[in-house]
């Protein structure tokens, strides 16, 4: 009898147990659908909208005042080739920090330092960027509104970013990986060169990546380094008609996000639809780019061995 | 050499051989009001030279890009208002020279919501006191207006400080260029201001005719009484310059040395050409025939300046104004 009573006891705090677990499972259910229906209608919304547009016209066209006319061809190319100055600017710089700050530097109060700044400078505002690189870029070293100093300008934006990343990447290592290879007579560098890197590659590379996809729907500090938006030409193919092989950095440009802002403000209706459509395929690129940094990051994992 | 090396190198020749001035480009810069009119020169320019001189045309506002303007960065810049006179000295400063060069009629049009059924006209005193800095928190209900207006909350929507905008309309209604009362919705997106007052029965705004051309359906205009009558504003009404003191001519400046490049000048002159028709494509009202041949006219004379002395001149005619001597 006693017996039976404490068994159904249990039974009881077991269902309590699992009520809870359910309940906590709903709400967490709704909160996903929340996030996720949110995106979904926002895209669809634009997607919608913009259908009309979407056609490889309105990607081969420049801006006009017609809207039916206008297209994105300059605000993408702009988009693609800034990312690019992006890219080759934060990835080496970004890396390497990280490296020294996890590899090499001493743990003392100076790294704690420069850590905390580090990750606050992840959280400040990129408009903040925008004035900073108005300042030195555009007006220190002369490069005006171009595309270097756009691609400068995001790639300090997004250098917090990567060397978090490279640092959480090579935190993911087990110690006993480095131990190993000095142990077989490699120096630091030999291991970071041969081991670190490399096993630390998807983490870092998914790092990057997601920094892009961030870099690419910024517009605040583009504007303020003096992006266009009516811009009806390409930037100079390189050692094409006399142009040097890096005269594009120097070209006046305009970016997607700048494009889609200047047909939203517009008078005419149909201009809205045009702003859906760039929207819609600003969103499938940041997508397109992290859809990029799982695929990599899946394919380099299978790679490791250890 | 190893490879890193090798390439470090290459990049360090390529940024040396980077040559900045390159290509033609006439670079533009300034007002959003003016830009739809620029815009629409530049797109058939390029079409017409067959895109060997390049243009590019920012929106900083007629502020903004006078701001550009006076240190040389841009050729032309667009604006809706007369070139202020902290901005001629800026201009004088750095020994910029320049033509102004009115382009277009634009109406400032007064909006309320479409259910707004108790405003048939408005005087420019009764707009005053509405706009004025002393209704600030004071003049909150149509009723504070017009006793005869019933007491329905006011909603006031305007153009941001930064606009051409809104310095003329504070310069015609309240007599002091950016003086206003500073309790209303300001934004530099008119969308933004056509939303607020489509949404609210007793919302007011002002901006540009083209805006309220494209959404007559969400709003309705408020006819303005000009002394004699009480006027909508309309192509016609703007021609004939009864729709008053609300319509005032837009701009592009010229700077003067840019014009001696031959890219500019083929600008401009096909901007000056090209201008009657363009402009009424985008919703704005063309200046007399004349006044674009004048243009050029004051090119070739050298009349170098502003006729505005650095202050707006409210209601005067477009024949007059461009009769009158430049100052620089």
């Amino acid at each position: 009898m006693v017996q039976q009573d404490k068994t159904a006891d249990i039974h009881a705090v077991i269902r309590r147990g699992k009520r809870w677990d359910y309940l906590f499972a709903a709400i967490g259910l709704i909160c996903l659908a929340f996030g996720l229906l949110t995106v979904l209608v926002l895209v669809g919304k634009m997607g919608l909208e913009g259908l009309d547009r979407l056609s490889l016209d309105f990607f081969t066209s420049y801006p006009s005042r017609r809207a039916a006319n206008a297209g994105i061809l300059s605000a993408w190319v702009g988009s693609v080739l800034v990312m690019l100055v992006t890219a080759f600017a934060a990835v080496p710089l970004g890396v390497g920090a990280g490296v020294y700050l996890e590899e090499y530097a001493k743990k003392n109060w100076v790294t704690d330092i420069i850590e905390i700044n580090i990750t606050n400078l992840a959280a400040v505002p990129s408009i903040v960027y925008g004035l900073l690189a108005l300042g030195i870029f555009v007006y220190q070293f002369g490069f005006g509104g171009s595309i270097l100093s756009a691609g400068l300008t995001l790639a300090l934006l997004i250098l917090p970013i990567v060397i978090v990343a490279t640092r959480e990447a090579i935190r993911a290592i087990p110690g006993a990986m480095r131990e190993g290879s000095m142990a077989l007579g490699a120096t630091k560098w030999q291991t970071v060169r041969y081991h670190i890197l490399p096993y630390s590659m998807p983490g870092i590379l998914t790092g990057i990546i997601i920094g892009l996809a961030r870099a690419i729907g910024e517009t605040a500090p583009i504007i303020t380094i003096g992006a266009l938006t009516f811009i009806a030409f390409l930037p100079p193919l390189p050692l094409v008609e006399g142009a040097g092989l890096f005269d594009w950095v120097m070209s006046p440009f305009t970016v997607m996000p700048i494009q889609m802002f200047n047909w939203t403000s517009r008078p005419e209706e149909a201009f809205q639809i045009n702003a859906g459509a760039a929207g819609f395929v600003l969103v499938v690129m940041t997508l397109g780019m992290n859809a990029l940094a799982i695929w990599l990051r899946y394919r380099l994992r299978k790679n490791i061995k250890w | 050499m190893n490879r890193f090396s090798k390439w470090t190198a290459l990049a360090g020749v390529g940024l040396l051989s980077v040559n900045i001035a390159h290509a033609q480009i006439v670079k533009i810069d300034g007002s959003s009001t003016v830009y739809p009119i620029t815009e629409a020169v530049a797109e058939e320019f390029q079409k017409a030279k067959k895109n060997a001189i390049k243009v590019t045309v920012g929106i900083s506002g007629t502020g903004g890009g006078f701001k550009k303007f006076c240190r040389g960065e841009t050729d032309i810049s667009d604006a809706s208002r007369p070139i202020s006179k902290k901005e001629m000295e800026a201009c004088k400063e750095a020994g910029i020279q320049y033509y102004e060069m009115p382009v277009a009629f634009d109406a400032l049009t007064v909006v309320i919501n479409p259910k707004n059924d108790f405003v048939k006209s408005m005087t420019p005193a009764e707009l005053k006191k509405m706009w004025e800095p002393a209704a600030t928190g004071k003049v909150m209900s149509w009723k504070d207006v017009n006793p005869a207006f019933p007491d329905v909350p006011l909603k006031l929507f305007a153009p941001g400080a930064d606009s051409g905008t809104f310095d003329y309309f504070t310069e015609a209604i309240n007599g002091k260029s950016k003086a206003s009362r500073t309790d209303f919705t300001a934004s530099e997106d008119d969308n933004v201001l056509v939303q607020g007052v489509s949404r609210d029965k007793g919302g007011l705004a002002y901006f540009g005719f083209a805006y309220y051309v494209e959404n007559q359906k969400k709003l309705k205009a408020v006819p303005i009484f000009n002394g004699k009558e009480a006027v909508l504003p309309s192509p016609q009404t703007v021609e004939n310059g009864t729709y008053a003191p609300l319509s005032r001519p837009i701009f592009i400046y010229v700077n003067a040395k840019s014009l001696e490049k031959p890219e500019v000048k083929a600008f401009v002159e096909y901007y000056m050409k090209h201008s009657p028709e363009l402009v009424r494509e985008v919703k704005y009202v063309p200046l007399p025939a004349k006044a674009y041949t004048l243009n050029m006219e004051h090119v070739a004379k050298k009349k170098i300046g502003t006729v505005y002395g650095g202050e707006e001149a409210i209601g005067v005619k477009i024949d007059e104004l461009m009769a009158r001597e430049a100052k620089y």
